[in-house]
């Protein structure tokens, strides 16, 4: 490999890697991180030695590549310059795939992708609707290009932004792009980061940080892993240009050492960039000197928060500290810092690229530019999706979600990790974007989006959250610690029974405590899951308080399973599978369940297909 | 740099970045206070110090004992948040400490007869850090820390076990206010100590406190008792 000494050998060895390409060259794209769960290796192993038998090596390219989005049909292969789309395969499929669609031309029906609204097989990925509702931006690279090849990065455009930055703008004229694109962090907070990195740059210091928050602790959520994972160069391309910027010459990138491809491909994506002279001294000569340095983190979720971050990377216990003087005047080893999410790196070198102006004209009036969700839960189609700021949440669950499992109706979406909020059916034409989220009681955070469907009891799920908050909060300041241990129990009085009058107020009371004196944004958030349930589904707390019912189904004391007698058909179905021979009934007669001797497990409640199960 | 701050009405010039703590209580206002210390680093985990500041926009509860004075900055120290939160405060730490003298006074000064939380605990450690903190920056030991996070943390020497970077100097039972780190035996050279809540035992000193280190730090150990003496006001 070539090592830049100018602006001109990097746009000179961009135009070499062009020109060998050839656009009618067959590419097998095949997701190689998220995939793997599904198998995806021994795919990708069976491609190589089919392509070797049929003499295709050299020919016909197979690239590894990042998450594609659409988790839910994995293992995921896309054949270019076609763009056809399989989905479920398996080593087994795949000779019949090279010999027919990549040597013939022809179609492999069977592993198209079905639209299971009209039924129809869909050819190319871009014809998906989950593919075809989104605004791919950031995350384009991700799933297209080997995020092992610095090459490949190059050639789809990667470190143009970081030779305009340094070769034709100021630092200053820099941070103005940035201000006036108006990207603000995806990390949670919503911070504007031109302002940001403008205070890190007039704070006082000669040594000043940038680092990349990747810890991404929120449960269900792989957006930034698999930015990580995919395509590591777009945030190391960011965090040069920030560190230009700002007048750093030292980052950090933090990532869970449990995301150990990010780690790797991170690592890589690191050596590659020394070695072509990207990272180091006296950049592309244009007197720029930055390096990086990753630091993985055990884990814990509060090590997300800045200065917990800051403090774990010092070697400290990764507890937040007072933030009354800002981390971009003292941050890390008491240095002027600045810390983004690492999606928000990864927006940084589009921006220098295409300029503010485009950037401004992507979502709505304050939230500018597109966000990265993970949609989990009862929807569909869950993966990653990428949308402008400003798609209602009806769009982003129903058009790209495809809509809830099994056709049972809607009934929340709790967005922004474990600290947000759950949004009921009535909020769903809202538009996403930093400020509405925030008036519907739940944060963008880093931008987890999990559906809830009627059989999800609103009060169990705020019990879900703060049990995990309870375990994952640092413990240091008394209102988060204590307060949520207090929560916890009211909330478990409540599912199992034990609920009474003036435990709403309480739990309210202590909820405005928490969020006016926690030290740091845990405390001040956790008590969202509970607050936004209440306020949206009070009834349904009264129900477990009052009437001792748990109107989902789901708190075990609060309900019973009956069997509708003029639904039921008599299948038996249900009384040969209960664990606990609670059901009794001849064959084509109605069935009875035994309340004393059910357990609740709900095995008949999810087997019976004339839904004859019901609560009571 | 000299600033002007106001602390309820009463304006004062002080250092930048002098504690609002230390301020008020140049003026004789008194905050109370759990986890601070003049002689150690402000922790801000009590939060029995919160105050209301006034800085550019929306009032805030902060904590006094680490919030930064700057110029213009107005503080109200006994509002009717600042009271509510800092009782919410107090009685979460009752429930979780129901037994504990420094909580018990400090209810009954704040006018605190229950607690409206959930009680069956009894927790004889407040987690105000002052024992890791006085070890690590008095003692330059450093050998216990905060184990365990969120409900589950705890004082501990690393991994439980017995500590080589343990001096035996015995500050941190000294400075302890609720009496969580117990001395077995007999205060002294070999005095052998143990953490009451995970109980692991604190080796006695195998120097017999002969070393440079305990020497320095006889002096402290003695202004250390009787700072002590004044937290607890035992007379
Ligand atoms: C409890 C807690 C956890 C957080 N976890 C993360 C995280 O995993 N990733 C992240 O980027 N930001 C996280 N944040 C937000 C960071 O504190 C910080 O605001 C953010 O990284 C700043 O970058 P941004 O301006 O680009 O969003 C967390 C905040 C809190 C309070
Ligand atoms: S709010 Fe929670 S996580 Fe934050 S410092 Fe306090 S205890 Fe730790
Ligand atoms: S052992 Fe004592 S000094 Fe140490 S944290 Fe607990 S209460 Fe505070
Ligand atoms: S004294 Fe300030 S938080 Fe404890």
């Amino acid at each position: 490999m070539p090592r830049f000494s100018s602006i001109s050998e990097l746009e000179d060895y961009r135009r070499s890697i062009l020109a060998k390409q050839d656009p009618k060259t067959k590419v097998i794209r095949l997701c190689d991180t998220g995939c793997r769960a599904k198998g995806s290796p021994r795919v990708a192993d069976a491609v190589e030695a089919c392509l070797n038998e049929h003499g295709l090596n050299g020919r016909v390219t197979i690239k590894r590549t990042g998450c594609q989005g659409f988790c839910q049909i994995g293992p995921v292969m896309v054949i270019e310059p076609d763009n056809i789309l399989y989905q479920k395969i398996g080593p087994q499929d795949v000779p019949e795939i090279i010999s027919e669609t990549v040597l013939d031309g022809n179609v492999v029906d069977r592993l198209l992708y079905k639209d299971p609204e009209t039924g129809t097989k869909i050819l190319k990925e871009a014809d998906i609707p989950f593919y075809g509702h989104q605004t791919k931006i950031v995350s384009k690279k991700t799933g297209r290009i080997d995020p092992a090849d610095i090459e490949d990065y190059i050639a789809e455009g990667g470190y143009s932004a970081l030779a305009k930055a340094l070769g034709t703008m100021s630092p200053m004229e820099v941070i103005e792009t940035v201000e006036a694109s108006g990207l603000r962090g995806r990390g949670g907070g919503g911070f504007p980061t031109g302002k940001k990195w403008r205070s890190c740059r007039d704070a006082p210091g000669m040594v000043k940080y940038v680092i990349a928050n990747g810890d991404e602790g929120d449960p269900g959520a792989f957006m930034d892993r698999s930015l990580m994972e995919g395509d590591p160069h777009s945030i190391l391309e960011g965090m040069m240009i920030g560190a230009y910027a700002i007048g750093a010459r030292e980052g950090f990138i933090y990532v869970r050492d449990e995301y150990h491809i990010a780690v790797k491909h991170l690592s890589l994506a690191i050596e590659q960039a020394e070695s072509l002279g990207l990272l180091g001294k006296n950049i592309l000569s244009t007197g720029f000197d930055f390096t990086v340095q990753i630091n993985r983190g055990a884990g814990a979720f509060v090590c997300g928060e800045s200065t917990a971050l800051m403090n774990s990377l010092e070697g400290k216990v990764g507890e937040p500290r007072a933030k009354y003087v800002h981390t971009v005047e003292s941050g890390l080893w008491d240095r002027p810092s600045a810390l983004n999410n690492v999606e928000t790196w990864a927006n940084v070198p589009l921006i220098i690229e295409r300029g503010a102006q485009w950037y401004q004209d992507l979502g709505t009036d304050r939230s500018k530019g597109t966000k990265i969700f993970s949609l989990v839960g009862k929807v569909r189609n869950t993966g990653l999706v990428e949308v402008p700021m400003g798609v209602p949440l009806r769009s982003i669950i129903f058009d790209i979600g495809g809509g809830i499992k099994k056709d049972r109706a809607f009934k929340a979406v709790q967005t922004g990790g474990p600290s947000g909020g759950c949004i009921p059916a009535h909020k769903l034409d809202v538009p996403v974007d930093y400020d509405n989220l925030k008036q519907l009681g739940a944060i963008m955070g880093s931008g987890g989006m999990i559906v809830m469907d009627e059989r999800n009891c609103m009060v169990d799920t705020a019990k879900y959250f703060i049990h995990f908050l309870m375990y994952e909060s640092c413990g240091k300041c008394v209102p988060c610690r204590e307060g949520l241990k207090q929560m916890h129990e009211i909330l478990t009085n409540i599912c199992e029974g034990r609920g009474k009058k003036g435990d709403l107020d309480l739990l309210e009371s202590l909820a405005r405590f928490m969020v006016d004196a926690s030290l740091c944004g845990l405390g001040g958030t956790a008590p969202n899951p509970v607050l936004s349930t209440i306020h949206y589904f009070r009834d349904e707390y009264r129900a477990h308080i009052v009437d001792k019912k748990c109107p989902a189904g789901v708190c075990r004391n609060l309900f019973e399973y009956v069997i509708a007698e003029d639904r039921c058909n008599g299948c038996t179905l249900c009384r040969l599978k209960c664990p606990e021979d609670a059901i009794s009934g001849e064959k084509k007669k109605p069935h009875v369940i035994d309340a004393k001797k059910c357990v609740r497990c709900g095995i008949c409640y999810n087997l019976c297909k004339q839904e004859a199960v019901v609560i009571r | 740099m000299m600033v002007r701050i106001t602390i309820n009405g009463q304006m004062l010039f002080v250092q930048r970045h002098t504690p609002v703590l230390q301020a008020a209580a140049r003026q004789g206002i008194v905050i109370p206070t759990l986890c601070y210390h003049e002689a150690l680093k402000p922790y801000g985990s009590c939060r029995l110090c919160l105050v209301e500041a006034h800085r550019n926009g929306r009032p805030r509860l902060v904590t006094s004992c680490n919030y930064p004075a700057e110029d213009g900055l107005v503080v109200f120290t006994d509002t009717e948040r600042v009271k509510s939160a800092r009782k919410t405060a107090l009685e979460l730490l009752l429930a979780r400490c129901p037994n504990v003298p420094q909580i018990q006074r400090l209810a009954q000064k704040m006018g605190i007869k229950t607690s409206r939380f959930y009680k069956k605990q009894d927790e004889r450690c407040i987690l105000c850090g002052l024992c890791v903190r006085a070890c690590e920056e008095m003692v330059g030991a450093g050998a216990i820390g905060f184990a365990g996070r969120g409900i589950e943390k705890h004082v501990n020497t690393p991994f439980g076990l017995q500590s080589d970077a343990c001096i035996g100097c015995g500050s941190c039972t000294y400075i302890c206010p609720t009496g969580c780190i117990e001395m077995v035996g007999e205060p002294g050279p070999s005095a052998h100590r143990k953490i009451r809540i995970s109980d692991p035992d604190l080796p006695p000193c195998g120097q017999e406190h002969r070393c440079e280190t305990c020497t320095t730090n006889q002096q402290f150990i003695e202004e250390m008792k009787e700072v002590i003496r004044k937290v607890r006001q035992v007379p």
